[in-house]
């Protein structure tokens, strides 16, 4: 005996093929969402405890990136400056600026500003900062067009699979030593050529090839070793 | 077997299968040769089900059928939205001003000293941004040549332990140091004219800085006293000394000149002033890698409970502690130290007299007779007659002024204080990092007498037993927290630096309370240590600030050590009457814990779960006795007795230990505590309550009881067990090769057999094994990493494993877990016994991931969370793990890991100080295992690519490498031939285990060489 109508053969076929729809739209949802910018945070700019403008200090002032950076080429950690660095040169100019009144009292209180960390991952990662400026990463490689950001924000996902690009084909990014810091560095193309070595390179692909032997950067397993990045 | 395995050991079953398997066999454990059924399910299991543990209240009990369901429908459901968690917003809180020197995410190392029992060892302290995190032995420093021992390096845990006293306390009640000092400020009036009523009890002082203060302290209150107690310290050392030579002495051993070494009883290698040193130096001389031609130096030992040193021996026998006293004179008589000789009583085999003695005097000038600390003056005195007689005076035994700074008879003392007490003499007493009320010898009722003190003041790391019956508790300071010193084994003066602030402000070292009551309580402990030295060195002005300046660098004072004095030997000494025993009289032997010395210790988790050596038992001490008298008296592991001995008496676990004298207990010290924090009251029983001030070593006359209930242990013995039949069976049906068939996981040699054969160890079907994988061989470009361990120096002291564990952050996981074989341990001791079940041999392999060439776990892993690196090591990536165990399961070693539960602690704010900032702290789900310090590797690595170089042989040491005092580890290239491990490697004595399996690990030992006296038979 039937207890349903045929009519009900529609909803049961519906919701069988429906379903699977209904999956793969979850999953593509979720894929997406978790590409996101809105869920890296790439991109994003954060409420930091004074606007400090990397646009200006480096883009408009020409601060080295190690003038406030100190540790990059020793430690891991590249240093985020004590507020003595920012009194080096505010003790002398805007000393009023109601803007930098909380530097003006990290240093009169002996506490210290607590900023907001834009690039950051997670504690299984064993990011080091000395090795990658050693072999030839330059700062905006990983840290995007910082002279031009006037809040600092994050510029790559930071996921795995960003760091995978890069270390495995790392000839894409490679730079002579000398320009690591240089926070307007162009890649080498006809308009803009490097030079490295007394060699005028206007392709990155040779560079990056020289720059891969006489860096010694590691090969592919090594690049790709768990325990290069993971402890 | 038909038979059905039941739970309990069967000793007659068990000598039935030694009989019938030969004198040849390893085994580990008593209840692997009785088969029980607990021991089959940790063979076959790496972590068995242990069902019968479940304890109510807990996850694992009473879980039905529809439970498990709903949990797998939780899980599954909440899998997938766990990964949906944002990262935390984290912050940078920079430096106001920077300090100098400090390169945030980089180390720093400072050297100090850490104190025990009043002798200074030098420590190189890691520290990260001002936070240490990992003490290391000083290479400089003579006590400690690099190497530490587990005491040393788990102290920092002390530092952080949440349940150290935070809090100046007044009657119970938390106060604050200002009303501290206000009440100590008529301190005058109330001890009285003179000071009459003054007592000030500490631990042996070792800081000559303090003992200057307290001795100002007595300048003003003359009738003041001072006394020091510390319940093994040492103390018939002491009158031994004195009775040998009418004064008290420091002997400086040295064990790198001696060939042929005498323990009667005496554990030096773990016990005793300059133990680490003492390793070190033995060890030097167990070297074997001139191959045949080597001429390695032989151990006697006699000694009651087996000890690493016994284990390490080349012949030991197994004695009642009282017993030992016939023997020491009968080879006293031997070398030519007129001695009467004990009659009758103990059964000594003649050729132990004979061989001994003959091998002594042989080696005249050169070899070591040293006796335990827990032995009588009397011993002491006739090992220093013994010393003489062979010549060894200054040469390998020498003697120095006594490096604590006012040495006495401290049982002595502290009667003398009792008696005061008694007698209401003493009205003020002053307690400085004692703790009488758990430690002092039973028949002194310290408890009891404290009380008609008028006023009692205690200062301790921990508001403790005695801190209870104290007005005043104040919190001491840690080692790492203010300034000290001390002297070395060797005199050498050792600064104690602090790294750190005091972690609570109410914590005050015993310079800063000694300094308030004599009034000086403006000055720093700093200024009073450096005040101290300046009045003791000639140099003045800037010469004294350069060498204070090197000193704190160096972490010691050059040039300080005592110079050898050649005292003369009183032959009166020797006169005392044997003493004599019934030959059956059951003895009961206290000895200082393995792993947590006299109680100390015994809120430190790491030492707490630390397998002792030989029992590898974790969390208890044991009524240990052995097979024999276990049966004599039908006694079975676990059962509960009552031990009584002079109408005192206590409850305890009986624990059967091979290889333990017969009619002897071992009660070890330290256990039982009262108050101690979460970690320390509870487990064991209290050997205190049976030890007197007349015998604080050992005495006869036990009496044991069995109260009918039984008491669990957890034990590691049996656990990660290795299969080697198992495997030898399916291998047959699976290979065609030549299978090393039951290979014994540790080789062993006499030394006659090793010159006649120098490759005795290796395996012969090894080659056939080397290029069986289905997969293609890895290559290695630069570094290929690889290990060697000599079996011949391990003396299974387990400071690797404390190293291990402070290195890796490794969790401690509790005695319940330890029994269901879930330890994290990295790297484990394994020990094996040879031969009869009352005098086995003993042996140690430390067992960390062999890092296998071609590794189980790496091809089962569904996740890929385990990989072969471009180096070698087997990586293991927490991240990427999901748990699902098959890589253990899959690993013949038995060295990985699972976080059965979330046993990091992620809550208690304290502990998060002494994690290394370098490796990741595991949770829950996880398995974890060696990594051959991936960190340190790391490290380095970046460090030579910086420097444009290759990694330099020796710049990477692993932890264990690190502070092996028997340097028994040897990391680095093998991809280098001329690389310290290749070399050790291309030894004849290596070998690898389990090379049937074709894993190739990378780990390989060093075979056991026996230098075996062909005299000695029995």
């Amino acid at each position: 005996m039937q207890i349903f109508h045929r009519s009900t053969n529609l909803i049961s076929r519906f919701s069988i093929f429906g379903g699977v729809v209904f999956v793969a739209f979850l999953g593509w949802a979720l894929y997406t969402i978790a590409l996101s910018s809105w869920y890296t945070r790439q991109n994003y700019t954060e409420q930091q405890p004074v606007p400090f403008s990397h646009r200006h200090h480096v883009g408009e002032l020409g601060i080295d990136c190690r003038y406030c950076h100190v540790t990059v080429e020793k430690s891991s950690f590249a240093g985020v400056p004590p507020t003595q660095t920012c009194m080096t040169c505010h003790s002398q100019i805007w000393t009023n600026a109601s803007m930098l009144e909380p530097v003006r009292a990290s240093y009169r209180d002996n506490t210290s500003l607590s900023w907001i960390r834009v690039n950051a991952l997670p504690d299984f990662v064993y990011f080091d900062h000395s090795i990658h400026i050693n072999k030839g990463i330059g700062c905006t490689t990983c840290h995007g067009p910082v002279g031009d950001m006037p809040m600092t924000y994050r510029a790559g996902s930071l996921y795995m699979s960003w760091c995978l690009d890069c270390h495995r084909q790392p000839e894409k990014n490679l730079r002579p030593r000398s320009e690591v810091f240089n926070a307007f560095y162009q890649q080498p193309s006809g308009d803009t050529p490097v030079t490295y070595n007394g060699v005028q390179y206007t392709n990155q692909e040779t560079l990056g090839k020289q720059l891969l032997t006489d860096y010694k950067i590691h090969d592919l397993t090594f690049m790709q070793s768990c325990s290069t990045c993971h402890r | 077997m038909s038979k059905e395995p039941n739970n309990s050991i069967d000793l007659a079953a068990a000598r039935a299968r030694l009989a019938q398997d030969g004198d040849k066999r390893l085994w580990q454990s008593l209840e692997e040769l009785s088969d029980t059924k607990e021991f089959r399910e940790f063979k076959e299991n790496e972590f068995p089900a242990k069902a019968d543990l479940a304890i109510p209240g807990r996850f694992s009990d009473d879980v039905g059928r529809r439970d498990v369901l709903k949990l797998i429908g939780v899980s599954a459901a909440l899998t997938g939205l766990g990964a949906c968690t944002k990262l935390p917003t984290e912050h940078i809180v920079p430096y106001v001003k920077p300090p100098e020197e400090i390169i945030p995410g980089r180390p720093l190392f400072y050297a100090s000293s850490v104190i025990q029992h009043g002798v200074g060892t030098g420590v190189l302290v890691w520290s990260y941004e001002g936070r240490p995190t990992k003490m290391e032995g000083n290479p400089e420093h003579p006590g400690s040549l690099g190497a530490a021992d587990v005491f040393t390096m788990a102290s920092i845990l002390n530092m952080y332990d949440p349940d150290r006293s935070q809090s100046v306390l007044h009657e119970g009640r938390i106060t604050d140091w200002p009303h501290f000092a206000a009440a100590m400020a008529d301190f005058n009036q109330q001890v009285g004219p003179q000071g009459a009523g003054l007592r000030i009890l500490t631990e042996t002082v070792g800081s000559p800085t303090l003992a200057s203060q307290i001795k100002k302290l007595l300048t003003m209150y003359p009738q003041a006293k001072w006394h020091q107690y510390e319940p093994a310290s040492g103390d018939s050392v002491r009158e031994g000394g004195k009775l040998a030579f009418g004064k008290y002495v420091n002997t400086l051993y040295h064990f790198d000149k001696a060939d042929v070494v005498l323990s009667l009883d005496a554990d030096f290698f773990n016990v005793g002033v300059g133990h680490v040193r003492h390793t070190k130096d033995f060890t030097s001389r167990r070297d074997l890698g001139a191959g045949p031609s080597a001429n390695p130096n032989r151990l006697y030992v006699v000694e009651s409970m087996p000890s690493s040193t016994g284990a390490s021996a080349d012949h030991r026998l197994a004695m009642r502690s009282t017993d030992i006293e016939a023997y020491a004179r009968a080879v006293a008589a031997g070398v030519g130290v007129s001695v009467a000789n004990s009659s009758g009583g103990a059964k000594i085999p003649a050729d132990w007299v004979g061989g001994v003695v003959r091998d002594l005097t042989a080696h005249r000038g050169a070899s070591i007779v040293i006796v335990g600390e827990h032995q009588p003056p009397f011993m002491h005195a006739l090992a220093h007659a013994m010393n003489a007689a062979l010549g060894n005076v200054g040469k390998t035994v020498e003697y120095t002024d006594p490096v604590e700074a006012n040495p006495t008879n401290q049982t002595d003392s502290l009667k003398e204080l009792v008696g005061d007490l008694n007698a209401g003499k003493a009205q003020v007493v002053v307690i400085l990092d004692a703790n009488p009320a758990y430690d002092a010898p039973a028949d002194m009722n310290f408890v009891d007498t404290i009380f008609k003190a008028r006023l009692r003041i205690h200062a301790g790391l921990y508001a403790d037993e005695t801190a209870e019956l104290c007005h005043w508790h104040i919190p001491a300071t840690h080692s790492l927290e203010a300034w000290s010193d001390a002297r070395a084994l060797d005199g050498t003066a050792s600064i104690v630096q602090p790294l750190i602030a005091p972690l609570y402000d109410a914590a005050h070292s015993s310079h800063e309370i000694i300094a308030l009551l004599t009034g000086d309580s403006g000055t720093s402990a700093h200024d009073l240590v450096r005040s101290y030295w300046q009045g003791q060195r000639p140099e003045k002005g800037e010469a004294f600030e350069a060498l204070w300046e090197k000193s704190l660098h160096d972490g010691f004072i050059a040039g300080t050590a005592y110079p050898a004095s050649t005292p003369t030997l009183s032959n009166a000494s020797l006169s005392q009457a044997p003493t004599a025993s019934a030959a059956d009289a059951l003895e009961i032997v206290f000895l200082p814990d393995p792993s947590i010395g006299d109680g100390f210790y015994a809120n430190n988790g790491w030492l707490q779960e630390l397998p002792k050596p030989i029992t590898r038992l974790t969390w208890d001490n044991a009524a240990m006795v052995s097979p024999a008298t276990a049966q004599r008296l039908s006694l079975n592991k676990e059962d509960y007795v009552t031990l009584s001995v002079g109408g005192r008496e206590v409850k305890a676990g009986v624990y059967i230990v091979p290889g333990h004298a017969d009619n002897s207990v071992t009660l070890h010290l330290g256990y039982g505590r009262r108050r101690s924090g979460q970690v320390g009251t509870g487990p064991g029983f209290n050997a205190y309550l049976l030890r007197t001030a007349a015998a604080p070593g050992f005495v006869t006359g036990l009496d044991i009881k069995k109260t009918g209930d039984n008491y669990s242990f957890a034990s590691t013995q049996q656990q990660y067990t290795i299969d080697v039949d198992g495997h030898q069976q399916e291998e047959e049906s699976v290979t065609a090769m030549e299978p090393s068939h039951g290979r014994n996981l540790i080789q062993i040699a006499t030394l006659d057999e090793f010159k006649k054969n120098p490759s005795f160890a290796k395996d012969p079907a090894e080659e056939a094994t080397e290029n069986v994988s289905l997969y293609p061989k890895w290559k290695y470009n630069e570094y290929a990493w690889g290990m060697s361990i000599d079996l011949n120096r391990c003396v299974g002291c387990n400071a690797c494993v404390i190293a291990c564990q402070a290195e890796n952050n490794i969790a401690v996981v509790g005695k319940e877990q330890v029994e269901r074989g879930r330890a994290m341990h990295w790297i484990r001791i394994d020990t094996y016994f040879r031969g009869d079940l009352d005098a086995p041999e003993m042996y140690y392999e430390p067992m960390p991931c062999m890092q296998c060439e071609n590794a189980p776990c790496e091809y089962v892993c569904p996740v890929g969370a385990t990989s072969h690196s471009s180096e070698g090591l087997n990586d293991m990536v927490y991240n990427r793990c999901v748990g699902t165990r098959y890589c253990s399961n899959n690993c013949p070693y038995k060295v990985r890991r699972f976080n059965f539960y979330l046993f990091s602690d992620y809550t208690t704010q304290s502990l998060y100080g002494v994690r290394n900032p370098n490796v990741t702290v595991r949770s829950r789900g996880v398995m974890e295992k060696c990594t051959y310090c991936v960190q340190r590797i790391n490290a380095a690595r970046i460090n030579s690519e910086e420097e444009n170089r290759a990694i330099r042989d020796g710049e990477i040491l692993t932890a264990c490498q690190q502070t092996c005092p028997a340097d028994a580890i040897v990391f680095g290239n093998i991809n280098d031939p001329n690389s310290r491990v290749s070399k050790l490697k291309a030894q004849t004595r290596d070998y690898r285990i389990l090379t049937d399996l074709g894993t190739r690990p990378r780990t390989s030992f060093l075979a056991r060489v026996r230098n075996a006296n062909p005299e000695i038979t029995s």
